[in-house]
This record gives structure tokens, C-alpha cells and sequence, in this order.
């Protein structure tokens, strides 16, 4: 008997199984391939905007993506850097022989983590309980909970033009009955579908006439622990190159030959990562798009051509790839192609990311209806933490919205469903300015420390940090700059507007054109540069940040008015039809859960706390 | 599940018809069942002839106009009776309605279903309360076209344009890579920010006329006393046979009268005489008298020709100047001892008691307030409270955005005030905005693997 058992050895599956055996949980991880685990089956990165801030979350709450990434990329950069701090974001060409390489010989030496090569086709389900699963050979395999992080493989098709095979990524079996199983056990499928672009190989590519993009001159690692491990020189180049006139026409001519536009797919694309017919086809006016080619491993020659993925047959996209500028003899060693696959509907999971309807399971990635590897991590380490915490029938890790992108990420699952595979932005975080990249510790490793995912070393770190983030501001204010003829002289000499009276050195801090380099002019400030990032980030974007806590302190206060469970909709008056039927449907827990659900306007709101206030009397204070 | 709510939607007055209007799911059920004709099967949008019956006998002989859902004003079953027969036989078919199974709808149902259901947003249904509570021509102009939804499509095409910067900042943020994207840098920033608080602030000083428009124009009448403060106010309210009326201005204080300027209420306010004192009761009153000034549109100081200025007098003079301020110099027969500072320009010279200048105040304060300029048919102003403060926290939070990109802040920090202002400018028209964002960062941009 299993404490945890978690289905599918991708990004989710692994934070999850990696987790609950952390915490001590007997589990077992059962993958259709274990050569397979940590796959990256698309872009062979990991980060970018938003999801790089999802990275340092992970590994704040003490998971691995951080880490096994920071040990197998070929290239790393901080993205906006020339931006506020709130949007900037890590991310890392990852190799993709190296990075399941290190994952699998990571995972191999975790204790109380079991792995297990089958496909798993049913649930052993008692009661709208769960109690294991039963694998293809019919084994039945007992677990006190189950989480389920099988990514495209629940009745996954492969689409290339009318060509429509069976299967899941890299020609892998594919999972035929589970998802109809959780039909037939009351859970709604939905069906989603995404896509990746051509490989190429890397002796047919003219290079020289796109333009480099190059990694940074400056060390960088997602995780908190770790120092860097590469060597700045080492790392490679991606390369820049557009689309012409010439591709366009080619992909025109073509239109109902692609599985999209032919009418041979049916699930639901995201918008965020079009097929490049889709970008020809809504933005006619525009000459030329963007394409990136991107190593995908030192250990082979494949190229990852992104921006190109579509859904057209092969003979159509060796044309098209033809047609592009220093592609003109590329040999494409895989063809692009979309896939399609089974998702539950998010609006039946908790924020727990435990099901409604089937108690005991879990589910985590591509299956919730989201889309990338990192918010596959984001979703599989609280997967697994909750099913932890559920087997020790403790309450669940729920992250706020004010507390990560990932809180933001499960609540805007579980509230207002998805039509796409979900892709985590910037802009769905509305408080951004607090969830930034360089404080993923401050914000999560408290957390982190109660449930016992990171180690006394890891705790007494983030203590002395914060404890010194509070000495340096104290130590800054109470230490005041006084307008020597010596010190204005500093400031002429460094190009700066010399103030009009002393001040303290935080507050001069303040000023957009100073920073603690300059200060240390004047004074000694003997603290690390993590330190001093904070201390200047705090002071510089004070106005900002105070604003944004004030919008958290109210929303929590809406998050702790509660919506009784058996609420009846059809007895509150005044609220319009449509937002009657959304809340009917998706039964949010609190006021400010309610709020965010689409459809449902503020006055809804009022008129929902008035009817709360009458009829339980004790919503509000 | 709604009730069937009916009600007489024409004044109960003497006319020629009057309309009973019904609407809810069985409304056609209802009505069917009291008419003589088979409305059930008839189509919508359709007018029956025919007759109102209870217990077999003829109550009426009426027009009926069939609207089926969802293309009524509340898009529910809808019908309105055209009844002929006088006020008491309509009176009678409401009786009627109501005894078969229809419930008398409250004041403003109709329109709160209207919004419920969704055709008509938040900013359109406070104005159909406007219209029908318009005390003026002006007023009922304005909720009209406000009802129209003129206003919305203003607030509408602004929020667009703000969208669509946000959108574009998003994705230079989201997707730093695609450099064939325009990037909003702080320069373009400060022109986006130029155009948009110049459209703003149409709304803003709209919203000041909507006010002007709805509750009328204050005017506080202030003086010493006996400088004929009353006699003005006599003088006005007399030649304008004006209704004495007991609605209390924005201070409590009593509203001696209301006359009509352009379509527009002007509200008199009388004071209690400004001199220096030392007696408590009456220090009360005049501190009372300067307040009442200072929250006025218009101050009306009253000054006596034959008596030179006091220390008093100077004071208001120099605190109103020109922003609100007409002087009225009364008392011309008298012998002239006033000399009034030059700084001063808005001077009417009269005399209450063979009404010279009345006329020319009244033109006075009228140009005082432009009401010419702003009272016409096409006028679609704010008027509302709550909409107003959302649209000057709106105008704070563009002015936050336009201090902060002086003060260097990068455009992604900017953007959290441009968004506070757009999120505003939705609750005025009681719109949530979740998601419209993101959906407008993919239908205008082209990004992706």
C-alpha cells in the first residue's frame, strides 16, 4: 500500500513524486517510459516570462526544476533585465539529453520513491473514494491517493495534415480508457490540443545569415541553493530569423491541407501559441514573422525551429521551411505536428488541486487544461505536497493569489475553468510587483519550512536574510547624508542631482538615479548583493508596492468572507441571470473567489454580500 | 425562477389611451387568458386587436402588442395593453392581471430587469432612473441621451484605446523577444498618456455640467444684512412666478426657490447677513452663511452702493474672485460711496426695488456657468454620484501614471496606474473586466512557438 502514487513521469509527475517522498510518504511513481522522465517534448527551454518566476517558486517550496535545469542548460538569461523588477524573469536553453539525464539519476536516488514502467488505463474507486489504480495488465496497484499528471497522453492524436495517428510524443503509447473511465466516473473530459515545431539538422542550416542572440555576461541560477555550475563562455547561441513573402504564399496555397483548417482536429488550441498559418491568417497585413532556432543538445544535432509549429502535411512543410532564409537546404529530421489530448475541466478541481468528485485524486499539468513544463511544476509540487498533507489528514497548501504565480495559476483554474491550454503571463498576475523573480524565498519558504519541504540549513538562511534585509533599511534610515562640499562634490563628478538638504540615505535610495553602489560612496554597507537587491527594490518601488499590499489586505478580507457550501443561487434576487448561473456553477468559496469569476460584475458582488449578510448574518463584521 | 410583474406605464392622468405593461415568463399565458383572441400562437413583435374579458364580461376594448423574448426591453415576454377606456377601466385591467397571477411590479422593475438580464448596462439603467426622476428639460435631455448610450460608447471607445496600450505593454513585457512588436517606450508612453487625460478629461468636466444639469445650479446669496439679499430673492422668485420648493441643497441649507435658466434649475440660497460679531448665536450663523459660500457654485455678494467696503466684504471678495464669484451692487439711487477693487469683474449695478439689473444678473449667471454652451440636445454627461467619483479616481490614478513616468519609474510600473485608471472607467458601466485583457493581448498581437 502506497502512501502516494502519482501517473506520468513528466514535469508535474516528477515535482509531485519528488515531494511526497521528501516529506516521507512511501510513493510510487508508474510512467510509460522511464527513459522518458523529464522529457521535454516541445521547446527545449525552461523559464521565460512569468513561468521563470514559477521556476524559483518550485524550488522555493523544495522541488527540482530549479536545480536540474541550472545543471543542464547551454544557455541562461535574465529577460527584461532593461525592465522594472516586477517583470523580469530567468530563462535557460536546456539540453535535452542532459536535463532528463539529471532528473532520472536525481529521482533514482530519492528515498521512499518507488518507479515503475506501465500505463495505467483505470482507478480502483470505492464510494466516489479512490484507493489506487489498475494498470494495462490489469495489476491493481492500492494507494491512499492518486494524483494524475499525464500530460498529452490521455487518448493523445497526433496531426500532421489529414494524417491522424494514436499516440502521445515521440511516437509513445498513448492511454486509451482512463480519461472515458473518469467520464464514466462523473468528471467532464474536455479536449485540448497543442503543437510543436520542425526539427532541423544543424549542418543544413546557413547560420551566417541570422542574427545571434546570445546568453548573458552574468552568472545566473533559478534555484536559492545552488551556486552556478556553468562557465559564462560555454554557453551556445540561439538564432534569429524571419518568414517572407515567399513562405506566406506557400502556406496560402496550402490552407485546407492543414489539420486545422481542413477541419481534421477538434480540440481547442491555445491562442498564445498559434500555428504559423493561424498568425498568416489573422494578421494578413504583416510581412514577415519572428522564428527562433534553438539547439536542442550538445549530445545531437537536432534544431528546434520555434514558431513554425504547424499542422500541414510533410511535403507542405518542407516548402515552407524552404522557402525561409538560410533554410533553404535544411533537412528536417521531425516534422512539426499538433496534438491532440483529454483534459479534465478544471472547474471540478479544488484549489487543493484535489477533485470534487472523486475524493483522494489529485491532478497536476496538461490534464487540468494548462500548457508548459513550468506550470506542470507549479501544479505537480502542490499536487503533491496536498496529497502529503491529505494521507497525514492535514488541510492542504493553498497558495494565494498575493503569495506566487502559482496561486494565481491554480485559482484561475479552479475558478474560471478553461476553453485553451492555460499559459501562464505576466498580465494574470495582478499583483506582480510583489511576486517577483528575486523574492521567491521571502514570499514561499516559510511556507515551505511548516509543511518540511526545505532543511534547517535552507531556514536559517532565509531567517538571516530577512533578518538583514531589516537591518540595512534600519541602518540606512537612521544614517543621514549630510551636503559636504565634498560629498556635493561626488555627486557632480557621477553625473547626479546634488539634493537640496541632507537626507537620510534611504530616502535618497528613493531616487531613480541612485543606487547602493553609489551610496557606498558615503557609507559602508557590509551586506550580500541578495541583500541589498531587496533593500533597494523595497525603496525604490515603495509608492507601488505599499498600493499593492493595501489591494491584498482587501482582498483577503474578501477571502475570508465565506460562501456557505449549500448556498441556493435561485434565492438571491437581483443578481443578473448570467452571473446567477456561473456561480451556480462553479460554487466559489469565498467572496473574492466569486469575483474573479468572469461574468460576475461587481454589483453581483454587492448584491451577493448584502444577501450573505441577511440571511448567515455572520459574513461580515 | 422571475414572477409576471405588470404595471400602468402611462401617467394616471385623463388621455386618450393608457398602456399596461407586462412582462415575465407567463406573461403571454397571463394575457392570453383575459384576451379574446389566441395569443398564444400568434408571432412576436405582432399587434392584436381585440378585448379584455373577465368572467365573460368586456372590460375594455384594447390594442395588444405581442413582444416575445429576447428582443423586449427586458428581453422577457413582454406585452403592453393599449387600454381605451379611461383611467378606472385600465385600472380594472390591472386588477385584472393581478388576479391572474401577475404581481404589481415595483417603481423601476422594468428597467432593473432590463439590466439583470444584461441588455442594458449599469451607466444606461442609472440614467432611465435619471430620466424618469428629471425635475427639467435639461435633466430629461440628458438622461435621454445618456440612456441612448451615447455616454457609453464614449466610455467604451476610451477604455479601448487604453486596452489596447496595455495590451501592447503586456506584450512587450510577456514576450521581450519579438522585437518586430512596437515597444511602448517612456517617450511614447508620455504621448499615450497626453492623449488619453486630454479625452479624460472631457469626461471630468462633463461630469461637473451632468451635475450642474441634474440637481441644479446653488447660488449662495451672501451680504451683510439688510443690503437686500431677500428683496433679490423676492424680486427673482416673483418675476419668474418660480415654484418655492423645499429641496434641500447640498449643505442643508433651505433652497429659498428655483428658477429655470436655459433648462436648467438654479437653486437660491439665502444667508444669514456676514459682519464681524461677537454674539455666539449669531457668529453660528454667519460661519454657517461661509460655509454654505464655499460649497456653492455660485457666490452672489451683495454690496450697497451708498456704503464703502468692510473688512468683511474685502475678504470675500479676494476668497471667490472670479473662480465663483458675481457681485451685485444694490442701492445705485443712493448717493455712490463704494469703491470696488479693480481686480473685480463680474459686477451687475441694479436696484431691487424698481428691478433694474435683475435681467442682467440672470444673463450673469448664465455666462458664469456657460450654460448656453452646455445645455444642448446632444449633451451626454455624467451625472451620476457614484459614476462621477469613479471618473475623478480615474483622472488620480492618470495623474499618478504622468508623476511617476516624470519621476523615471519604467513603462511595466507606469502600466499598473494606466490600468487602475481603465478598471475605473469599467465600473462606471458595471462591466468586470477579468479576461477582457488577455483576450485583447491575442487578438492584437501575433506571438508564439
Amino acid at each position: 500500500m502506497y502512501d502516494v502514487i502519482v501517473v506520468g513521469g513528466g514535469h508535474a509527475g516528477i515535482e509531485a513524486s519528488h515531494i511526497a517522498a521528501k516529506l516521507g510518504k512511501k510513493t510510487l511513481l508508474i510512467t510509460g517510459n522511464i527513459k522518458n522522465i523529464g522529457d521535454m517534448p516541445c521547446n527545449p527551454s525552461i523559464g521565460g516570462t512569468a513561468k521563470g518566476i514559477i521556476v524559483r517558486e518550485v524550488d522555493a517550496l523544495g522541488g527540482l526544476m530549479g536545480h536540474i535545469a541550472d545543471i543542464s542548460h547551454i544557455q541562461i538569461k535574465m529577460l527584461n533585465n532593461s525592465k522594472g523588477p516586477a517583470v523580469r524573469s530567468l530563462r535557460a536553453q536546456a539540453d535535452k539529453i542532459t536535463y532528463p539525464k539529471n532528473m532520472q539519476e536525481y529521482l533514482m536516488k530519492m528515498p521512499n520513491l518507488t518507479i515503475k514502467e506501465s500505463l495505467v488505463e483505470d482507478l480502483i474507486i470505492e464510494n466516489n473514494i479512490v484507493k489506487g489504480v489498475i494498470t494495462e495488465n490489469n495489476e491493481r496497484i492500492e494507494g491512499k491517493t492518486v494524483i494524475l499528471t499525464t500530460g498529452t497522453y490521455l487518448r493523445g492524436n497526433i496531426l500532421v495534415g489529414s494524417k491522424n495517428t494514436p499516440g502521445g510524443p515521440h511516437g509513445e503509447r498513448r492511454s486509451n480508457y482512463l480519461s472515458t473511465k473518469l467520464n464514466e466516473y462523473g468528471l467532464k473530459i474536455i479536449r485540448l490540443k497543442t503543437g510543436t515545431p520542425q526539427r532541423i539538422k544543424k549542418d543544413s542550416i546557413d547560420f551566417s545569415v541570422m542574427s545571434k542572440e546570445h546568453g548573458d555576461n552574468t552568472y545566473w541560477t533559478f534555484s536559492n541553493d545552488f551556486a552556478p555550475s556553468y562557465k559564462l563562455e560555454d554557453q551556445k547561441p540561439c538564432y534569429l530569423l524571419y518568414t517572407n513573402e515567399k513562405t506566406h504564399q506557400i502556406i496560402r496555397d496550402n490552407l485546407e491541407k492543414s489539420a486545422m483548417y481542413g477541419g481534421y482536429a477538434t480540440g481547442v488550441g491555445p491562442r498564445y501559441c498559434p500555428s504559423i498559418e493561424d498568425k498568416i491568417v489573422r494578421f494578413a497585413d504583416k510581412e514577415r514573422h519572428q522564428l527562433f532556432l534553438e539547439p536542442e543538445s550538445l549530445y545531437y544535432d537536432d534544431w528546434y525551429l520555434q514558431g513554425f509549429s504547424t499542422s500541414m502535411p510533410e511535403d507542405v512543410q518542407e516548402q515552407m521551411v524552404h522557402s525561409l532564409h538560410g533554410l533553404e537546404n535544411a533537412v528536417i529530421s521531425k516534422y512539426a505536428y499538433a496534438i491532440e489530448y483529454d483534459a479534465i475541466d478544471p472547474l471540478q478541481i479544488k484549489p487543493s488541486l484535489e477533485n470534487k468528485v472523486l475524493e483522494n485524486l489529485f491532478t497536476a499539468g496538461q490534464i487540468n487544461g494548462t500548457s508548459g513544463y513550468e506550470e506542470a511544476a507549479g501544479q505537480g509540487i502542490i499536487a503533491g505536497i496536498n496529497a502529503a498533507l491529505k494521507v497525514d489528514n492535514k488541510n492542504p497548501l493553498i497558495l494565494k493569489r498575493s503569495d506566487a504565480y502559482i496561486g494565481v495559476l491554480i485559482d484561475d483554474l479552479v475558478t474560471k475553468g478553461t476553453i485553451e491550454p492555460y499559459r501562464m503571463l505576466t498580465s494574470r498576475a495582478e499583483f506582480r510587483l510583489i511576486l517577483r523573480h528575486d523574492n521567491a524565498d521571502l514570499r514561499l519558504r516559510h511556507y515551505a519550512h511548516e509543511i518540511g519541504t526545505i532543511n534547517e540549513e535552507q531556514y536559517a538562511r532565509l531567517l538571516s536574510k530577512e533578518e538583514n534585509i531589516k537591518k540595512l533599511t534600519a541602518y540606512l534610515t537612521e544614517n543621514t547624508l549630510h551636503l559636504t562640499s565634498e560629498v556635493k562634490e561626488i555627486f557632480i563628478n557621477n553625473n547626479k542631482n546634488v539634493p537640496l538638504t541632507g537626507l537620510n540615505f534611504y530616502e535618497l535610495l528613493k531616487r531613480p538615479e541612485i543606487n547602493l553602489d553609489f551610496i557606498e560612496n558615503f557609507i559602508t554597507l557590509d551586506y550580500p548583493d541578495e541583500v541589498k537587491e531587496q533593500v533597494e527594490i523595497n525603496a525604490k518601488y515603495d509608492g507601488y508596492i505599499k498600493k499593492a499590499f493595501k489591494e491584498v489586505e482587501k482582498l483577503e478580507k474578501l477571502e475570508e468572507k465565506q460562501i456557505p457550501e449549500d448556498i441556493d443561487y435561485g434565492k438571491v434576487t437581483n443578481l443578473a441571470s448570467e452571473a446567477r448561473q456561473k456561480l451556480d456553477k462553479i460554487r466559489p468559496k469565498t467572496i473574492a473567489q466569486a469575483s474573479r469569476i468572469s461574468g460576475v460584475n461587481p454589483v453581483d458582488i454587492s448584491v451577493l454580500s448584502i444577501y450573505l449578510k441577511k440571511e448567515y448574518g455572520k459574513d461580515e463584521n | 425562477m422571475e414572477d409576471t410583474i405588470c404595471a400602468i406605464s402611462t401617467s394616471m392622468g385623463i388621455g386618450a389611451i393608457s398602456i399596461v405593461r407586462v412582462t415575465g415568463p407567463e406573461t403571454v399565458d397571463i394575457v392570453d387568458s383575459i384576451f379574446d383572441h389566441d395569443l398564444k400562437n400568434a408571432s412576436s413583435h405582432t399587434i392584436h386587436y381585440g378585448h379584455i374579458k373577465y368572467n365573460e364580461e368586456v372590460i375594455d376594448e384594447v390594442l395588444v402588442m405581442l413582444m416575445k423574448g429576447p428582443k423586449t426591453y427586458t428581453t422577457e415576454d413582454t406585452i403592453e395593453i393599449n387600454c381605451h377606456g379611461g383611467i378606472n377601466t385600465t385600472k380594472k385591467v390591472m386588477e385584472i392581471l393581478l388576479a391572474s397571477g401577475c404581481r404589481l411590479a415595483e417603481p423601476g422593475e422594468f428597467t432593473k430587469r432590463a439590466y439583470l438580464n444584461g441588455r442594458i448596462n449599469l451607466l444606461e439603467a442609472e440614467s432611465v432612473n435619471d430620466l424618469i426622476i428629471a425635475k427639467t428639460d435639461a435633466a430629461r435631455t440628458l438622461a435621454i441621451n445618456n440612456v441612448d448610450g451615447k455616454l457609453s460608447k464614449q466610455i467604451s471607445n476610451l477604455r479601448e484605446k487604453i486596452a489596447k496600450i496595455l495590451a501592447n505593454i503586456e506584450v512587450n513585457i510577456d514576450y521581450p523577444e519579438y522585437t518586430d512588436e512596437l515597444e511602448v517606450t517612456e517617450n511614447l508612453m508620455h504621448e499615450y498618456l497626453d492623449d488619453i487625460t486630454k479625452e479624460l478629461n472631457v469626461l471630468v468636466s462633463g461630469a461637473k455640467n451632468g451635475r450642474l444639469i441634474k440637481e441644479g445650479v446653488n447660488v449662495a446669496i451672501i451680504g451683510k444684512p439688510n443690503v437686500g439679499k431677500s428683496s433679490i430673492l423676492n424680486s427673482l422668485l416673483d418675476e419668474e412666478k418660480a415654484i418655492v420648493t423645499d429641496i434641500p441643497g447640498t449643505t442643508r441649507d433651505i433652497v429659498e426657490g428655483t428658477i429655470t435658466l436655459n433648462g436648467v434649475a438654479i437653486n437660491f440660497i439665502d444667508t444669514a447677513g456676514i459682519r464681524e460679531t461677537t454674539d455666539i448665536v449669531e457668529k453660528i450663523g454667519v460661519d454657517k452663511s461661509k460655509k454654505t459660500a464655499d460649497n456653492a457654485d455660485i457666490v452672489l455678494l451683495v454690496l450697497n452702493n451708498n456704503e464703502e467696503l468692510t473688512n468683511e466684504e474685502l475678504t470675500m471678495l479676494d476668497k471667490y474672485n472670479n473662480e465663483k464669484l458675481l457681485v451685485f451692487v444694490n442701492k445705485m439711487d443712493l448717493e455712490k460711496k463704494l469703491v470696488l477693487p479693480e481686480t473685480i469683474k463680474d459686477v451687475i449695478y441694479g436696484n431691487t426695488i424698481d428691478l433694474d439689473g435683475l435681467n442682467t444678473l440672470k444673463e450673469a449667471i448664465s455666462n458664469k456657468l456657460n450654460l448656453d454652451s452646455i445645455v444642448n440636445k446632444d449633451m451626454s454627461y455624467l451625472c451620476n454620484l457614484r459614476e462621477i467619483d469613479l471618473v475623478n479616481k480615474a483622472e488620480e490614478a492618470l495623474k499618478n501614471a504622468q508623476n511617476n513616468l516624470e519621476a523615471g519609474y519604467s513603462v511595466d510600473m507606469i502600466e499598473i496606474d494606466l490600468k487602475a485608471a481603465w478598471n475605473y472607467l469599467g465600473e462606471i458601466m458595471g462591466d468586470s473586466y477579468e479576461g477582457e485583457l488577455v483576450d485583447k493581448i491575442f487578438s492584437n498581437f501575433c506571438l508564439g512557438k
